[in-house]
This record gives C-alpha cells, sequence and structure tokens, in this order.
C-alpha cells in the first residue's frame, strides 16, 4: 500500500509579466488502488499539478510537500520521481525525432526495473500491451511521437503505464482529442494496468465521459488554483448537469 | 562565365579576408594552403579487403578532370602527377561496400593527395573512405559519374585530435546519374571539407549530406557548391552538426547556383545544428541564387538550437536519467542521417564516437 500525499502545495510560472501564481494551496492524498478525478474548467490549474508533481522545470514550488510513502518526491530529479513510481501521461506527448519507440520503451524500461529486461520476454511484454491498444506491430519503428495522430499519442502514452507499472498514475487530459472507438480502447487500457497493478489513479479531465470507463472512487472540483469540492461519483454527475458556472462565477 | 561570389576561391593563397575563406583558421592550416607545408610525395589512400570483380584500383599517372580555382587543389596538382583511381566497370553493380582507408603518417609532413573515383556507365557502387589517426592530408578528390551511373561515396573522418584535413571532392555528374554524398567529421583539430557538385547533363541528380560533433577548440568547415548549369537536375542537401565545448567551431555553407539555362531545377538545402554548451560557434550559410524562374523548386534552411527541454522532461519522466536522455536526443538527432549510411557497424561505430564526444563535452 502507497500514498501520495500533497500538502499545501502552492505553485508559480515565471512570466514575462512576472511570477503568476497558479495553485493556491492543494491538498489532497492518494492511495494505492485508488482513483481520484480532478474536474474543473480550463485554466483552472489541473495540468499545472499534474506537472508540478512530475518536475517539469517550468513550476516553481513556493510552498507545501508533495510525499511518497513518506519520501519528499520536491527534492527528485524528474527521473527519481519516476523511478520512485510516478508516472504521468500527458495532454500533449512530445515528439523525440530519430528515437524509435522500441529503444525508447526499453532505455525506460532498464532504467526504473534497474536492469535491462529479458530480450525475449520483453518482445512479449510490448506485443502484448500493443494488441491490447490495438496498434499495429510497425508503431514500434516508428519515432516517438513523431506524425502520431492524436489517438495515437495517447495509446502510446497508455501503452507506458501498462509496461512502466508505476504506483500511481496521474493522466492529463487522456480523454482529450479522443473519438467514442479511441476513448474507450485506451480507457480500457488503464483499466486493465490498473487491475494488474493496483495503482493509484489521478485523473484529470476536463469532461465526465471518461467516467463511464474510469470510475472514480473520489472526484474533486478545481477552480482558480485550489480544490473546492469534493465528493464521490456522484459529484461527478452534478458537474454532468450543471456544468462549473457555480465554482467559477466569483 | 558568371560564378557564384561566395564560392570564388581566387586561386591565390588566401589572406581571410576572401569570402570563402573568411572563416577558416588559416594559421592553424599547417601550411598547406600557402606552400609552407613539407609536402611528401605518398598516396595513402589503399583498399581495404578485396576488390570485387568490376573494380580496379591503382595508384598511377593521374589527370585532373575539372579545373578549379582551389589554391589547395592546385598545389597538390603542381606537387604531384600520381594519384590513386578507383574504377567501377560499366554496368557493374558491386553488391558490397568498396572500403578504401588511409594510413596516417603523423603530422611531422603533409601528404598532397588526389584520388579519382569512376563510375562507368549505369554502375551501381557504394564506396566508403574510412579516415583516421593523426596526419595532415590535402586531398584533391574527384569523382566522375557517368551517364546512369550510382554511385554513393561515403567519407569518414573519424580523425584524432591533431589531423589537419583540407579536401574538395567534387563529383561531375552526368545524364540520369545519382551521386550520394555522406559525410560523417567527428574528429581533428582542422577539418576544411568542399563537397561540389558539377552537374553536365539533364537529368542528373545529388544528395550531399553529413553529420559533424566538434568539441572544445575544434574546427569542421563544410562547404558545398552544387552547379545547376543543365535543365532538370535535382539536388539536396542535409547537413546536422552538433556543438559543444568552449570554442568548438563549425561552418557550413550551402551554395547553390541555378543558372539561366538550368531550367526545371529542384532543390533544396538544410542544415541544423545543436548548440549544446556556452562558448561553441556555428556558423550557417545556406546560399542560393537563381538566374531562371522557370524551376520545380528551390529552398533552403537553416536552424541553430539548444537541447529541447521538453523532449528531455519527457524522457526523464519515464525514468530516464538527464545524461542518457541527452544521448538519446543527440543520437536521434543524427540518426537520420546516419542511418543512411546502411552499413551497422559503421553506424555504430560513429554513434558511439558521437557518445563519447557527448560525454568528452561533459555538461
Amino acid at each position: 500500500m502507497s500514498t501520495l500525499e500533497i500538502r499545501g502545495l502552492k505553485v508559480s510560472v515565471e512570466t514575462e509579466q512576472g511570477s503568476i501564481e497558479i495553485l493556491k494551496g492543494v491538498d489532497l492524498t492518494i492511495k494505492s488502488g485508488e482513483t481520484h478525478a480532478i474536474m474543473g474548467p480550463n485554466g483552472s490549474g489541473k495540468s499545472t499539478l499534474a506537472y508540478s508533481i512530475a518536475g517539469h522545470p517550468k513550476y516553481t514550488i513556493t510552498e507545501g510537500t508533495v510525499t511518497l510513502d513518506g519520501a519528499d518526491v520536491l527534492e527528485m530529479t524528474v527521473d527519481e520521481r519516476a523511478k520512485a513510481g510516478l508516472f504521468l501521461a500527458m495532454q500533449y506527448p512530445v515528439e523525440v525525432p530519430g528515437v524509435s519507440v522500441s529503444n525508447f520503451l526499453r532505455t525506460a524500461a532498464t532504467a526504473l526495473r534497474g536492469e535491462a529486461p529479458k530480450l525475449r520476454e520483453w518482445v512479449g511484454e510490448v506485443k502484448s500491451a500493443m494488441e491490447s491498444l490495438k496498434m499495429d506491430a510497425s508503431f514500434a519503428q516508428r519515432n516517438v511521437n513523431e506524425g502520431f495522430s492524436g489517438g495515437e499519442k495517447k495509446r502510446h502514452e497508455i501503452m507506458q503505464l501498462e509496461l512502466l507499472k508505476p504506483k500511481f498514475a496521474i493522466l492529463d487530459e487522456t480523454d482529450s482529442g479522443l473519438d467514442v472507438d479511441a476513448l474507450r480502447i485506451v480507457s480500457e487500457g488503464v483499466v486493465r494496468a490498473k487491475a494488474a497493478n493496483n495503482h493509484g489513479i489521478l485523473l484529470i479531465t476536463h469532461y465526465t465521459r471518461i467516467l463511464r470507463y474510469i470510475k472514480p472512487d473520489f472526484v474533486h472540483v478545481f477552480a482558480n488554483g485550489r480544490i473546492v469540492e469534493e465528493g464521490g461519483p456522484e459529484l461527478a454527475d452534478k458537474l454532468e448537469a450543471n456544468g462549473y458556472a457555480e465554482y467559477v462565477t466569483a | 562565365m558568371s560564378s557564384l561570389q561566395s564560392n570564388v576561391l581566387e586561386n591565390h593563397t588566401p589572406t581571410g579576408r576572401e569570402e570563402a575563406w573568411r572563416f577558416t583558421p588559416l594559421k592553424r592550416l599547417g601550411g598547406i594552403h600557402d606552400g609552407s607545408a613539407t609536402a611528401v610525395e605518398r598516396n595513402s589512400l589503399a583498399i581495404n579487403g578485396s576488390l570485387p570483380t568490376g573494380v580496379t584500383f591503382s595508384h598511377q599517372e593521374i589527370e585532373a578532370v575539372t579545373e578549379t580555382d582551389d589554391v589547395i587543389v592546385n598545389r597538390i596538382r603542381a606537387f604531384t602527377s600520381k594519384g590513386a583511381v578507383l574504377s567501377i566497370a560499366a554496368n557493374a553493380e558491386i553488391a558490397e561496400p568498396i572500403m578504401l582507408n588511409r594510413a596516417s603518417f603523423g603530422t611531422d609532413s603533409a601528404e598532397f593527395s588526389r584520388v579519382l573515383i569512376k563510375a562507368g556507365n549505369h554502375s551501381k557502387s557504394v564506396v566508403v573512405i574510412e579516415n583516421s589517426g593523426d596526419t595532415h592530408l590535402a586531398e584533391d578528390l574527384e569523382i566522375v559519374l557517368e551517364p546512369g551511373a550510382h554511385l554513393t561515396l561515403i567519407a569518414l573522418q573519424e580523425w584524432d585530435s591533431k589531423t589537419i584535413h583540407a579536401a574538395r571532392h567534387h563529383a561531375i555528374v552526368d545524364r540520369d546519374a545519382t551521386f550520394k554524398s555522406i559525410v560523417v567529421t567527428v574528429g581533428g583539430d582542422v577539418v576544411r571539407l568542399l563537397p561540389t557538385v558539377d552537374f553536365i547533363a539533364p537529368g542528373a541528380s545529388c544528395d550531399l549530406s553529413g553529420v559533424y560533433f566538434a568539441t572544445a577548440g575544434q574546427f569542421f568547415e563544410h562547404r558545398m557548391f552544387v552547379d545547376h548549369k543543365v535543365p532538370n537536375a535535382k539536388s539536396r542537401v542535409n547537413y546536422k552538426g552538433a556543438l559543444a565545448g568552449d570554442k568548438a567551431h563549425t561552418v557550413w555553407i550551402g551554395d547553390v547556383f541555378i543558372r539561366a539555362a538550368a531550367e526545371g531545377t529542384d532543390t533544396y538545402e538544410l542544415n541544423r545544428n545543436l548548440l549544446l554548451s556556452d562558448g561553441a560557434r556555428a556558423d550557417s550559410v545556406p546560399n542560393l541564387e537563381i538566374e531562371t524562374g522557370e524551376i520545380v523548386g528551390a529552398g533552403h534552411a537553416s536552424t541553430t538550437g539548444r537541447f529541447d527541454d521538453e523532449q528531455l522532461f519527457y524522457l526523464m519522466s519515464r525514468g530516464i536519467a538527464m545524461d542518457d536522455a541527452r544521448r538519446l536526443v543527440v543520437r536521434g538527432f543524427f540518426n537520420e542521417i546516419v542511418s543512411e549510411i546502411g552499413i551497422d557497424s559503421i553506424q555504430e561505430r560513429i554513434m558511439t564516437r558521437i557518445d563519447g564526444e557527448l560525454e568528452k563535452a561533459g555538461k
């Protein structure tokens, strides 16, 4: 059983107009096997939360703590956070020209497992992950995210989730830009990975439609850089009906 | 006949004020350019392995195919009438790469070397020249492609740190012939390479690509000139370089001249540089001169940038450590061209050398 604990997290970004505070004190605790949905309007700071936990250099933590089983995540480099068990499925996965998916995945698995996976077993693992996400075998030879469609990028992210087996998965708008079929395939991948690894999930989304596939245990409404309301799955139904209007009119 | 101003080599001892010489550190050329080098009569180019059927190689009296205003080439020609000649017979299709290499003789004297590669009518071949060790080398390399010939020339500069190498690789490409050149420069003190192409009949094409990686103090210059003087020829240029360390300096010049007669020309040239540290300098000058508007296309692009933080973040967020992430990105950057070599052992050797250069440069 692992615990990811966020306490009083305040985060700023530097802009030409000076420093702007995006997160204004976030408290959140996620345990293994739990699925937490963070829902909120655009610009509320949801993605900033995701990237801050992962350690993106653009964001400056001004206050608060993030710990994973007591270890100080904020002191860790980006790769150390991944090694500690954090995984971020990105909304806009980055192209890495000239680096094949196959090489990338094996390098990542080697880094996370501390040794190169045995070739035969690894090939099987990748093959089955690709098949279950309905990805063509040629995918492995393509360059990372280069020329991928929106749907392919998201499948590739979830394939990594299945292969890299983190303790906590942060899914940043994984549903954005997906048609109904792709959303189902990607969501099933998330559910499958969770069934296999019992990781905690922080699911960031603007819409409720992904929650039909990935059932949240907790729903947190995010507005203006903090959590403004919390509840169970029924809160998502309320948001579906009423939208975010009541949280953003201030 | 008019010519591109920036490509006029003026055929006199350069002073450094000439456009074609202004980037080159003349004081570090070991006197190759001004006649003060101790030139010796030798030609170190040799066949590595056995000669396939249809290929001959010999050292013999040699005649220049083209005239040039390149002062170094003219000094070589004045010094020696002998050279190495590699001939690929007409219609020969050589399956395996023809491997040539140069032994290094140290840096007390300079080798003034002439080479002629002849690709016969409709022949098909890949020629690899492997350069390593420490030497001073002035090289006049002419490449003749007869009609319909396909030739890939891979020139590998894996020199040690004291080498001075000035070379002109001049290809004369006849009707429907295809010349492909891959240049790799990852070692040496000063390397100045002039891959130049002369299209002499319609339907000819060339593809000049290269990679270079300069670390502290190294100077690598690659200066193309593609002369479109006949109709319907096609040229592509793609060079990628990385620089790291104090006073690492690279120069890429891409001169393309589309003369009035060269209707139907299709040309594009690209140079990308990755600056991996402060104190390094990448000069990149694409230069396109067009005398006719009746062409298929003509373009160029040049970029110089640093590591992409988003790429590094993405890789590191998957547990890959900073140094490994940088290595992956640099390998990926060069892979597009290195993978064109098509010989696994050489590709891996170049990539390992690039890893080493990156490591040497530190962070």
